[in-house]
């Protein structure tokens, strides 16, 4: 039995909506999982019903092997950290962390050492007397942490929470989340619509998309191997490119190129897909691109341009090599790295 | 040059209200430093007269009533008892209903709302034969308690606690619950202490509506020790100066209570959460 079930979860609000479809999937203990999808995918609901802040329609949800379906949220033992964090702006940090510990019945002394041990882990211990208003974001993004740990939760549940913060920071913040939580080694659930921020944190991946989980694995297993257009676009910067093309007999034609061989008996209409970072320049290539714009990122470059009938094909290519607008390029797809899709559903054919 | 003329002359403007607010206040206090016989032959007196001690001391030291049985003292007692009760009642009344038809899953709640914001159209007067029909069943005519309950529920604080608590995010409602609030403590620990300004401001509001009631207190108390300085303004007899002392006088509890409290109350009134 797993740390924590869903069981064909489902919610569909009062007002018909359905948000999340009989979802399964297990998290292990000590595991980081992270809810990934464009938003309103139901992504957030989904980590509320486990939090007990939205009524679960159908399923039911286990933890640590409770039914949890009807606990209230106070005693799941569930910790959460919010998008615009919910610091309670009229007590101090102190007080702020402790909250949930008083509640609890928990000694005056035993708070004064969790909230120490705490802000220390944090490195929040000279805020401690100060109020939220007076804390910057970064700072503000600890003392919600903060919260969350004094109570040495069952598991940890972030809301979006670094989308508050600006770009440098947020890199920050990501990286000591995930050092604190191999640290603490509490069970976590991140829910976020930032692919980088999900495949930098997570353990294991769940791909969400209109309310239904499209695929869940560690965050190379989804990028190496897709199982769907909609996941194979979503993963991954830039962005896979998608091309319109013909299979048939295992050879399949797109865009003014050909590939024999490819490795599906599905004959029809496909979408070809091709990371920009799978291709290499080569003489006599594939794939002919004229260049319309290119994008330096100092350590890559990124090359947009024009194959036959499609615009802003993506290539990326290191830094170092030159290539000016308006050049014609002449590209090969590394290794086969390339994936096909059923035209009609989405579906990986290959 | 057009701004410093514009704003000199909204300067100008604000000074002539200023004015005449003012000097109706002053005529009245400078005339009761007179003697009667001065106000009655030559009417009110701008500049200030040297009896001020003596017609003060004789306000303070009045009795009044056909029994004797009220003094200054007591009926500032009572305008205080009643002002203080009127407010804290109505304060916390309104807290708890604004508590109720925001957080609650109360069915019509907003309906409700509007129900009890209506009865801003109709005033203590209106209902008054009514009400002082129920203060005398339940027994209340002649106590402080008929004094202070029927003007002790107030739509107006209702709704101010009601739009500023619909302006505090969900999301610290959750996180409290997550933290193990319940209803009582989420109400206590955090409603409470974040609308402490606006609690300050209607309880000042309050206060001041509570002091200034007249019809309602002469109607529901016939015995003289239920005086309060409004009322005392009609009922004392005596001199035209000591009124004018007592008129004075009867403005300071309401001016105090703004002038202490006036940093809470203009924030709660004008909170811009």
């Amino acid at each position: 039995m797993s740390f924590l079930e869903l069981n064909k979860v489902t919610k569909i609000y009062p007002n018909g909506t359905k948000a999340v479809h009989e979802t399964s999937m297990n998290v292990e203990n000590g595991e980081f999982m992270v809810f990934v999808g464009p938003s309103g995918c139901g992504k957030s609901t989904l980590l509320r019903m486990i939090a007990g802040l939205e009524d679960i329609t159908e399923g039911y949800i286990n933890l640590d092997g409770i039914l949890i379906n009807k606990v209230d949220p106070s005693d799941r033992d569930v910790a959460m950290v919010f998008q615009n964090y919910a610091l309670y702006p009229h007590m101090n940090v102190y007080n702020n962390l402790a909250y949930g510990l008083k509640n609890r019945g928990i000694s005056k002394e035993d708070i004064e050492k969790k909230v120490n041990e705490a802000a220390k882990l944090l490195q929040i211990s000279e805020y401690l007397q100060r109020k939220p208003s007076m804390l910057s974001g970064g700072q503000r993004q600890r003392v919600a942490m903060g919260r969350a740990i004094v109570r040495n939760p069952k598991i940890f549940l972030f809301d979006e929470p670094l989308s508050n913060l600006d770009a440098k920071l947020r890199i920050q913040m990501r990286l000591e989340i995930k050092k604190l939580q191999q640290k603490v080694g509490v069970t976590s659930i991140f829910v976020t619509h930032d692919q980088v921020e999900a495949m930098t944190l997570a353990d294991r991946l769940a791909v969400i998309n209109n309310g239904l989980i499209e695929q869940l694995g560690t965050p190379i297993e989804i990028y190496n191997n897709p199982k769907s257009m909609f996941v194979a676009g979503f993963i991954g910067s830039p962005q896979m490119n998608f091309l319109e093309g013909e299979l048939i007999n295992k050879t399949l034609t797109s865009e003014g190129f050909e590939i024999n061989n490819v490795t599906s008996d599905f004959n029809g209409p496909v979408i070809l897909g091709i990371r920009p970072e799978h291709m290499s320049q080569t003489d006599k290539g594939l794939i002919n691109l004229s260049v319309d714009l290119v994008e330096q990122l100092g350590s890559d470059n990124l090359i947009y341009g024009e194959i036959k009938n499609k615009k802003d094909f993506c290539f990326r290519c290191p830094g170092s090599q030159i290539i000016k607008k308006g050049s014609k390029l002449s590209l090969n797809i590394n290794d086969n790295n390339y994936y096909v899709f059923d035209k009609s559903n989405g579906n990986r054919v290959n | 040059m057009i701004r410093y003329f514009s704003s000199n002359f909204s300067h100008l403007i604000l000074l002539i209200g200023i004015f005449i607010m003012i000097i109706p206040v002053w005529l009245i206090f400078a005339s009761s430093t007179h003697t009667a016989l001065i106000i009655n032959t030559q009417g009110l007196q701008f500049f200030l007269g040297d009896k001020f001690l003596e017609n003060y001391t004789k306000v303070l030291l009045y009795e009044g009533g056909f029994f004797k049985e009220i003094t200054v003292y007591k009926m500032f007692l009572n305008s205080f008892l009643m002002a203080t009760g009127v407010a804290f009642l109505s304060v916390i009344s309104s807290l708890m209903t604004a508590y109720v038809l925001v957080y609650f899953r109360v069915k019509y709640a907003t309906l409700l709302f509007w129900i009890i914001f209506i009865t801003i159209l109709v005033p203590l007067e209106l209902r008054i034969f009514p009400t002082y029909s129920v203060m005398s069943t339940l027994n209340l005519v002649n106590s402080y308690w008929g004094l202070i309950i029927p003007i002790s529920a107030s739509a107006i604080a209702t709704l101010f606690f009601r739009q500023f608590y619909k302006t505090i995010p969900d999301e610290l409602l959750e996180s409290a619950k997550l933290d193990g609030a319940n209803t009582w403590r989420f109400f206590i620990d955090f409603l409470v202490p974040l609308s402490k300004t606006m609690i300050v401001a209607m309880f000042i509001f309050m206060f001041v509506f509570g002091y200034n009631q007249y019809l309602w207190p002469i109607l529901v108390t016939s015995s003289e020790q239920y005086w309060t300085v409004v009322m005392g303004l009609k009922m004392m007899s005596g001199s035209i100066v000591n009124k004018f002392a007592f008129v004075i006088m009867s403005m300071i509890p309401p001016v105090l209570i703004i002038i202490v409290l006036q940093k809470y109350f203009i924030k709660g009134i004008f909170q811009d959460k």
